[in-house]
């Protein structure tokens, strides 16, 4: 028997599943004095490259309310040709294909190995993907040629099939026909007015004529492949190239003392509304690339007076934001019927200020879409980042996948309270919906529009079983995770994983349940929690019930980490963080909550230190990776060898390869992360330290620095507490009873 | 000083008076023996008769204020019905029921009819005599001549059968009138009442070729008609300024009683001949125009210097300012400055200053205004080959927009816009390589979705302008979208002014009635059930609401709107044409548009409209001396207070009427002076004051206001205020209002000046002698008439032109020019005289050209000569002609050359391009050509001007007695 580790870790492999608990407690009752809840956190992408997809279709459960998919945790009569739904035991019969079933000759699904599964659907039409480009013009010139260039370079990233559209905005928004002669015609509408799909239907002439569609009959109503708006690549390749060329910042005066009008809320909107009406349910990505933020129309998020600066943290606690409430009511509207439609938001923004991500947050993290912030265009962090959007695996087709589908199908005894992750209800009960709600509950099925590999939900599942029903020794409980989701190619695939977990009574075999915790999912997984209720809920209070709930190494740094403190970050900062939070898997969870630093010295090969303000050392080059910062740490008396330029010198060249391991590390990460991280290259008294300086444990600070020996470390000037406090503090807590 | 009448035409009937009673006696004789004879024959037929004029008719005395306000409402229904079952009877005599209406109501107003007392009093005139006259003191002469005056028919009172359903006004036709007229009523010889073309050949023989310099006060012009050259020496030219009367009443009552309205017709922009000197630009520089402090009066030649010249007397209020120093300058022995001669503002009654910053809006100056085009690219003008031909055109055109004088190129900019039920609007900057269609599809609230590069100079963006020309036709060659929106396009045009801070014009090229679901959307209302009754009016009433907002919008930003129209069916011109008549525009409408037929009218249409002299963004202020005011203001205006009239623009064109009021008495001494100021923007965006004045005559003689009338001009007052009545009443109280006017007027003249005849003759003032046919002419009008035959769009068509038209275009309008061409001579360069404009004019061998200044007819006799024939159409004979006959060709023969010559003629003096029609007689579309011969019976009502003049004396002989 291998080790809960390796368990964990072969599962992580397979299934792209990680439960907190890999035994579960077989009452509800004892389920609940854990604490830390049965949940998983999913990966429904994980990339298997050794798993081919099957062509044909999933055989599924013939009980109505059930519908699981046949796996290899079912029970088999190969004679009679009959299988037993192991989630509500009912009896089906295999289709006609499966006559020729066997011991000897099982399909796939039956095989253990293949616990994960996917399925190509060939009924149906092959789905276009859709590209649909909302461009922000009320830039400086230098950022909008980045832009248009990077858009440029994109449509070649593009299969030849995909339909691509241009929306750009400014004062007005403009819809651009795509693939007119002689002549480049675009619909504009006013930026101040939000229009429903139907108007905007008939406004972009979308409307099929009455007589046509009667004299067709309903039978054939196939959406068009394409429409004006939206074109094959293949088509309009060159005309789009040079419509983009020809973009120009938005023409209207900005007066002295005042932003530019910006029509955010409004172009999103009809970005929206046009694949509404055109491409319902049919993978589609809205890709907003915004240089500032909302002045005008509806989600609107700052006036154009420059001398009234945009909310602050401050400002929302004091409900001084009067903006925020309006423009969140309008993004979130915008969010869900997108996502109702299978629709992707993704957000670009790149501008030194806030551009109002806390407002339209919801629009990239219900509907599974990328969000990106950056200072400018013209930095590599957006134009690596946007590239990698396009990443394709060694089959040449994107990673990203579309318009996906969650199902969640549970044994009796446990159910699903709900999810957290880039993802929205969709509404569907079921018997495996447990009444309590954990994030977006009260469904079996979510709606995840945008998928990548990373893509990670948390789930979080409730023990329904009764105290006095025990489960029979052995029993294991099942769970079905059905990921229906458009390929890039076109088709229509359904990935099903099927995982059990072993029953065990909480009072006779407590070790076998500790033994069986997951610490790093377990972490993940509620720091997610935390994080959804930092979203809807007060600071304080979350960080209380967080105290309350969990006492670990973690809790420390994600207390102080920018998911739940606000303190020194604006709140589109704290919506970029948490969003990129939410939709990651474990690792990089875990190096979001705490950064990973590496310290290099000729005093060994690199190693891992703590992160610590006593690992800053004079000798030491520090390399901190905080999932959205790498950071390169000279420290004092390296940073003056290299001023002093020894690297150059070709005695010091073990010094010259000191200096470039760390440099390469960072390579390694920048050229696979997503997105891009910042890359700061800095020293002992740079500004740039700072960031370093506040992730780091304050064990000495100006308050201790003289108690400590004065040799190691560097001391921080902070009032934060020490993980050594915190600690103090929390033992005398988890012995009071008060707790 | 009158001088005696040149002509002999009237021939016996003209005499001079005094020293020749005898002779006078004599032909007053003669006549009256030459009616009994033919009038012999008819007494026996015992013709029913008029009544006796009704016992108390006290709405005679005493005239209210303001006419069309005070018409008393409607009788009950009973007298109703009797009023209907009147008329019926009526119907059926050949006098025209029209007039037999009016007196009808008249007494029923007047509640002095007994129900049971015959309506015809037997034993009443069958005859009368009607004097013409003009009654200085001195050289009087009388214009007496005797009509018959015969109700015809056999029908008594209570026998008369009933002509059918008659809807209280019998549209009579040719065929219709001649049987039930009866035998002929009157044998008169038609020659014997005054005739306009005769009027209008003595004026042109006595003053035309000479010039007319404007130094005296009061002066009397010639008539439009003539040709002159103005001199001008202090007084404006009449071609700015044309007034009623040139002797004002001293005091109220004296205006009141001879009821002759005290108006100017003024034509700020009017086009000035070659031959005479255009306006001086005066350039105060920073101080700006001098002007009076209290009344703020311009600088005029009415200004008195006093003090040696270091004050003025404002000659309008009589206040006394101080002379800026640098306007200082010394009076000569006679009190007039030294510099008079060379400061057009002390010397000249028009001049123009250049205006400062402070004239201008916001204080900036203004940009060159721009014109934008908006075509319809619904299906139908796509179909009538309208959107090709018009592309096609405005290449060249754009080359000739208007420029300020001594400028290589005009500074106006461009603009297009395309629309069905959606907009769209290109972007010609001049470094674009194709041009850029926006469309914009949110028509509930229109706005402009460009700045920069919609509005471009054509010169510059040439290249990408005639890219755009020629796509628009392709673009849309296979539309099917034949719904349109209307209001937003103008909003579009007005958001783009505004964005761009200019002024400037928009020409629409519109299709059909806007039913497209957007602001100011329209619906058919065109309800032929309710002519002739009260509910007429609200057919000529534009919608209220978004249409009203569109036009304070428009004038508010210097937005003229000029609409070419291309129906097929109704579309509620009343209410899309509210704006251009509010904004300056003019309104074209070319029924059944098709480019082959009617290309070449519409073009020459546009080219003329778009070249045409115009200034922007106007506001008008007309101030007059004391004693009386401006007190109503008729035209293409917009007017948000009283004094001020703003004009989006005015062109050479445009015309507004000034009513004045007394409001104290004036003074013989001193006299009546006007001065009308307009500021402008020009077509180089150039702030501009233009300043008319004009110095009248008063008197408390009421035969010197009679003797210096102007007919034109009162008729283009009686026309313009008629018209603007329609909006608020019955067309049947406005012609009772109109003829009893002319009653009144004759009546007091009769009463005041003329010396004492028999009540039986009418006495017309020489100066107004054909005012009545003028009068009777414009009650035929189509917009006057109800009639099934003529479309609602076609009479508010008319409507909305004559509101802006001035007097020359009312004068050919109400008396259209008929030129005989068979006997012309080809060798002469002279046109050929006119003839009266009426059927007996015509010949069966002749052939006729007849022009109203909006319509242009070429009339073939059916026995027109051959030879004739064949030079013009290149046929042998009349028979040989094609049933369609659409354009006269251009033959390689004098008589063609001629014709073609006459016809370039007519056309340049009009304002606008005519389309010929060309009608043979006893064809169909000869009823169109017959509407036009207004000394006959109208063809749907409307009396022959002899009726008439009977009528009006009858009138006269009431108010008299």
């Amino acid at each position: 028997m291998a080790t809960f580790q390796e368990f964990i870790q072969q599962n992580e492999d397979r299934d792209g599943v990680r439960f907190s608990w890999n035994v579960w407690p077989s009452s509800r009752l004892e389920a609940t004095r854990m604490v830390v809840p049965v949940a998983s956190l999913f990966t429904p992408l994980k990339e298997r490259p050794d798993l081919p997809p099957i062509q044909y279709e999933p055989v599924l459960c013939s009980r109505a309310t059930c519908r699981a998919v046949l796996n290899p945790l079912c029970q088999v009569d190969y004679r009679a040709k009959l299988w037993a739904c192991n989630f509500c035991y009912q009896r089906n019969q295999f289709p006609p294909t499966y006559a020729g079933i066997s011991e000897v000759n099982q399909p796939a699904e039956l095989l253990p190995q293949f616990s994960t599964i996917e399925y190509v659907v060939q009924r149906g039409p092959q789905m276009p993907l859709n590209f649909l480009y909302v461009v922000d013009t009320c830039m400086e010139d230098e950022d909008l040629q980045a832009l248009k260039e990077s858009l440029q370079m994109s449509l070649s990233l593009l299969p030849p099939t995909a339909l691509v559209g241009l929306i750009t905005f400014g004062r007005m928004v403009q819809v651009h026909e795509l693939g007119c002669e002689g002549i480049s015609k675009s619909y504009v509408f006013r930026g101040t007015k939000d229009l429903n799909a139907k108007q905007l239907q008939e406004m972009l002439g979308l409307t099929k004529p009455a007589g046509q569609q009667a004299g067709r009959g309903p039978q054939t109503t196939q959406v068009p492949l394409s429409n004006r708006f939206l074109q094959p690549v293949h088509k309009i390749d060159m005309n789009l190239t040079d419509l983009l060329g020809e973009l120009q910042r938005d023409p209207w005066p900005v007066p002295q003392g005042k932003r530019p009008l910006r029509s955010l809320g409004v172009a999103l909107s009809i970005a929206v509304g046009l694949l509404e009406c055109t491409f319902p349910n049919t993978g589609a990505r809205i890709m907003t690339f915004i240089g500032g933020p909302a002045t005008q129309g509806p989600g609107m998020v700052v006036g154009d007076e420059l001398k009234t600066p945009i909310r602050s943290w401050h400002d929302i606690e004091k409900d001084n934001a009067k903006f925020v409430k309006k423009a969140t009511k309008h993004y979130e509207a915008l969010a869900n019927r997108a996502a109702a439609n299978g629709h992707i938001i993704d957000i670009y923004a790149c501008a030194l200020d806030q551009t109002g991500l806390l407002e339209m947050k919801c629009c990239t993290n219900h509907t599974g879409g990328y969000m990106v912030m950056a200072d400018s265009f013209n930095t590599s962090l957006f134009k690596q980042t946007f590239q990698r959007v396009f990443t394709k695996d060694v089959q040449g087709a994107f990673k990203m996948a579309f318009a996906g589908t969650l199902e969640i199908k549970t044994s009796r005894e446990i159910k699903i309270s709900g999810a957290i992750g880039p993802c929205v209800s969709l509404n569907a009960k079921g018997p495996c919906v447990s009444e309590n709600e954990i994030g977006t509950g009260g469904t079996c099925q979510w709606k995840i529009c945008g998928l990548d590999p990373s893509t990670t939900l948390a789930l979080y599942f409730e023990v329904v079983n009764q105290h006095n029903a025990p489960i029979p020794q052995g029993g294991r409980g099942a769970v079905q995770y059905v990921t229906q989701y458009q390929h890039s190619s076109g088709q229509r695939r359904i990935r099903v994983t099927t995982i059990a977990r072993n029953w065990a009574d909480a009072q006779s075999q407590i070790q076998s349940i500790a033994a069986s915790f997951d610490q790093e999912a377990s972490a993940i997984l509620m720091a997610r929690l935390a994080v959804y209720r930092a979203e809807s809920e007060e600071g304080p209070d979350v960080l209380r019930w967080l105290d309350r709930q969990l006492i670990r190494l973690f809790m420390f740094h994600l207390r102080r980490s920018p998911f739940l403190q606000v303190f020194n970050n604006s709140p589109d900062e704290s919506s970029y963080y948490r969003h990129q939070f939410m939709r990651q898997d474990l690792t990089q969870s875990l190096i979001m909550i705490q950064p990973i630093l590496y310290a290099y010295s000729f005093n060994g090969p690199p190693e891992p230190v703590l992160l610590d303000s006593s690992s800053i050392l004079p000798d030491r080059i520090l390399l901190m990776d905080t999932f959205f910062q790498i950071l390169i740490y000279h420290g004092e008396t390296v940073s003056q060898w290299r001023k002093a330029g020894y690297q150059d010198m070709p005695e010091y060249e073990n010094f010259r390869h000191l200096l470039q391991a760390p440099v390469d590390d960072a390579q390694e990460i920048l050229h696979s992360r997503f997105p891009m991280p910042r890359y700061i290259d800095t020293e002992h008294g740079g500004s740039q330290a700072r960031f370093l300086l506040s992730k780091v444990n304050p064990s000495q600070t100006h308050n201790n620095m003289y108690s400590w020996g004065q040799e190691s470390g560097a001391p921080i000037l902070t009032d934060d507490v020490s993980l050594q406090v915190f600690m103090d503090h929390l033992k005398k807590l988890a012995v009071s009873s008060a707790a | 000083m009158p001088q005696p009448p040149a002509s002999s035409h009237y021939g016996s009937s003209v005499q001079q008076n005094g020293s020749y009673t005898q002779g006078y006696l004599f032909c007053l004789l003669c006549s009256l023996y030459y009616l009994f004879k033919i009038v012999f024959p008819l007494k026996n037929m015992s013709s029913p008769r008029f009544p006796p004029p009704p016992a108390a008719s006290s709405s005679f005395g005493q005239v209210p204020q303001s006419p069309y306000q005070n018409i008393a409402p409607q009788a009950t229904p009973s007298t109703h019905q009797l009023t209907n079952q009147i008329s019926n009877i009526l119907g059926t005599f050949a006098l025209n029921s029209l007039y037999c209406e009016w007196l009808v109501s008249t007494k029923l107003a007047n509640n002095n009819l007994n129900k049971h007392e015959p309506l015809w009093n037997k034993d009443h005139l069958s005859k009368k005599d009607i004097l013409i006259q003009n009654s200085p003191q001195n050289l009087q002469w009388n214009i007496c001549l005797n009509l018959c005056f015969n109700l015809g028919g056999s029908a008594g009172p209570y026998g008369g059968q009933l002509a059918g359903p008659q809807p209280g006004f019998p549209g009579s036709f040719p065929g219709g009138a001649a049987q039930m007229a009866g035998p002929p009523q009157k044998k008169l010889d038609p020659d014997s009442i005054p005739s306009t073309t005769q009027v209008i050949e003595d004026d042109q023989a006595k003053r035309g070729g000479q010039i007319y310099a404007t130094n005296l006060r009061g002066q009397i012009p010639p008539l439009v008609t003539s040709n002159f050259t103005v001199q001008d020496q202090g007084n404006a030219s009449p071609r700015f300024m044309r007034c009623t009367t040139y002797t004002f009443p001293c005091t109220s009552d004296l205006a009141k009683q001879c009821q002759v309205p005290l108006g100017t017709v003024i034509k700020p922009f009017a086009t000035i001949p070659k031959n005479e000197t255009p306006l001086y630009v005066v350039n105060h520089g920073e101080t700006g125009p001098i002007r009076c402090n209290r009344c703020k009066a311009y600088m005029c030649p009415f200004m008195q210097f006093i003090d040696g010249g270091r004050r003025f007397q404002c000659a309008f209020c009589s206040c006394i300012n101080e002379v800026p120093v640098f306007y200082f300058q010394h009076l000569d022995h006679m009190g007039r400055r030294m510099d008079l001669y060379e400061r057009p503002e002390l010397s000249l009654g028009s001049y123009e200053f250049i205006a400062t910053l402070d004239y201008c809006k916001n204080n900036k100056p203004p940009n060159p205004p721009a014109y934008i085009f908006m075509i319809d690219v619904s299906y139908t003008n796509i179909k009538s080959g309208l959107v090709k031909l018009l592309c096609e055109e405005l290449k060249t055109l754009l080359e000739k927009l208007p420029r300020e004088e001594g400028v290589e190129s005009s500074a106006v900019r461009v603009g297009f816009v395309t629309y069905n039920k959606i907009l769209h609007f290109y972007n010609v900057k001049s470094a674009l390589a194709q041009p850029q269609m926006m469309v914009v599809s949110d028509v509930a609230e229109m706005f402009v979705p460009l700045q920069d590069g919609f509005l471009v100079n054509y010169q510059e963006s040439r290249a990408v302008i005639h890219n755009l020309l020629d796509q628009i036709p392709d673009m849309f060659a296979d539309t099917n979208e034949s719904e349109t929106v209307f209001a937003p396009i103008i909003q579009a045009g007005v958001e783009a002014f505004k964005a761009a801070e200019c002024s400037g014009k928009l020409f629409i090229f519109h299709s059909s009635i806007p039913t497209a679901e957007a602001p100011g959307k329209l619906k058919n209302r065109d309800d032929r059930k309710l002519f002739n009754t009260e509910k007429e009016k609200t057919l000529f009433q534009p919608l209220k609401g978004v249409y009203e907002q569109l036009c304070k919008d428009c004038v508010a930003q210097g937005c003229c709107v000029d609409l070419f129209l291309f129906p097929s069916q109704y579309l509620d011109l009343a209410t899309m044409g509210d704006v251009p008549t509010h904004t300056g525009g003019s309104v074209y409408k070319y029924s059944n548009f098709q480019a082959e037929v009617d290309g070449t009218h519409f073009l020459n249409d546009l080219r003329k409209d778009v070249e045409k002299p115009i200034g922007f963004d106007a506001i008008m202020r007309v101030r007059t001396s004391t004693g009386f005011r401006a007190t109503d203001f008729f035209g293409a205006i917009h007017m948000n207070n009283t004094t001020d009239v703003e004009m989006a623009a005015v062109d050479c064109d445009n015309a507004l009427t000034v009513e004045f009021k007394h409001d104290d008495t004036l003074n013989e001494e001193t006299g009546a002076f006007i001065q009308c100021a307009l500021l402008y923007t020009t077509v180089g965006g150039q702030r501009r004051l233009r300043v008319h004045n004009l110095s009248l005559n008063c008197s408390s003689q009421l035969s010197e206001l009679y003797k210096s009338c102007e007919t034109d001009t009162l008729i283009n007052f009686f026309a313009k205020s008629a018209y603007r009545a329609m909006l608020n009443q019955p067309l049947k109280n406005i012609r009772e209002i109109l003829v009893n006017q002319t009653a009144h007027m004759l009546a007091c003249y009769r009463k005041n000046c003329a010396s004492p005849s028999a009540a039986s003759q009418l006495i017309l003032p020489d100066a107004m002698k054909v005012f009545p046919v003028y009068m009777n002419s414009l009650m035929k009008t189509p917009a006057m008439v109800g009639s099934p035959e003529i479309s609602t769009d076609e009479r508010v068509l008319q409507r909305l032109c004559v509101m802006a038209m001035g007097v020359e275009e009312t004068q050919v309008l109400l008396y259209p020019c008929l030129i005989p061409l068979q006997n012309m001579d080809v060798s002469s360069s002279v046109l050929p005289g006119a003839v009266r404009c009426s059927e007996e004019r015509l010949s069966d061998n002749g052939m006729f050209l007849l022009e109203n200044g909006r319509l242009l007819f070429l009339w073939l006799g059916q026995a027109c000569p051959s030879e004739l024939i064949q030079s013009l159409f290149n046929v042998p004979s009349f028979a040989h002609l094609p049933e369609e006959l659409n354009s006269l060709p251009e033959l390689d023969n004098p008589q063609s050359k001629k014709v073609h010559a006459i016809i370039s003629a007519i056309s340049e003096r009009r304002t606008n391009r005519m389309k010929l029609l060309i009608v043979k007689q006893k064809d169909r579309p000869e009823i169109l050509f017959r509407q036009h011969l207004v000394e006959d019976k109208g063809l749907h009502g409307g009396a022959s001007y002899m009726d008439f003049l009977c009528y009006v004396h009858r009138e006269v002989r009431q108010l008299l007695t």
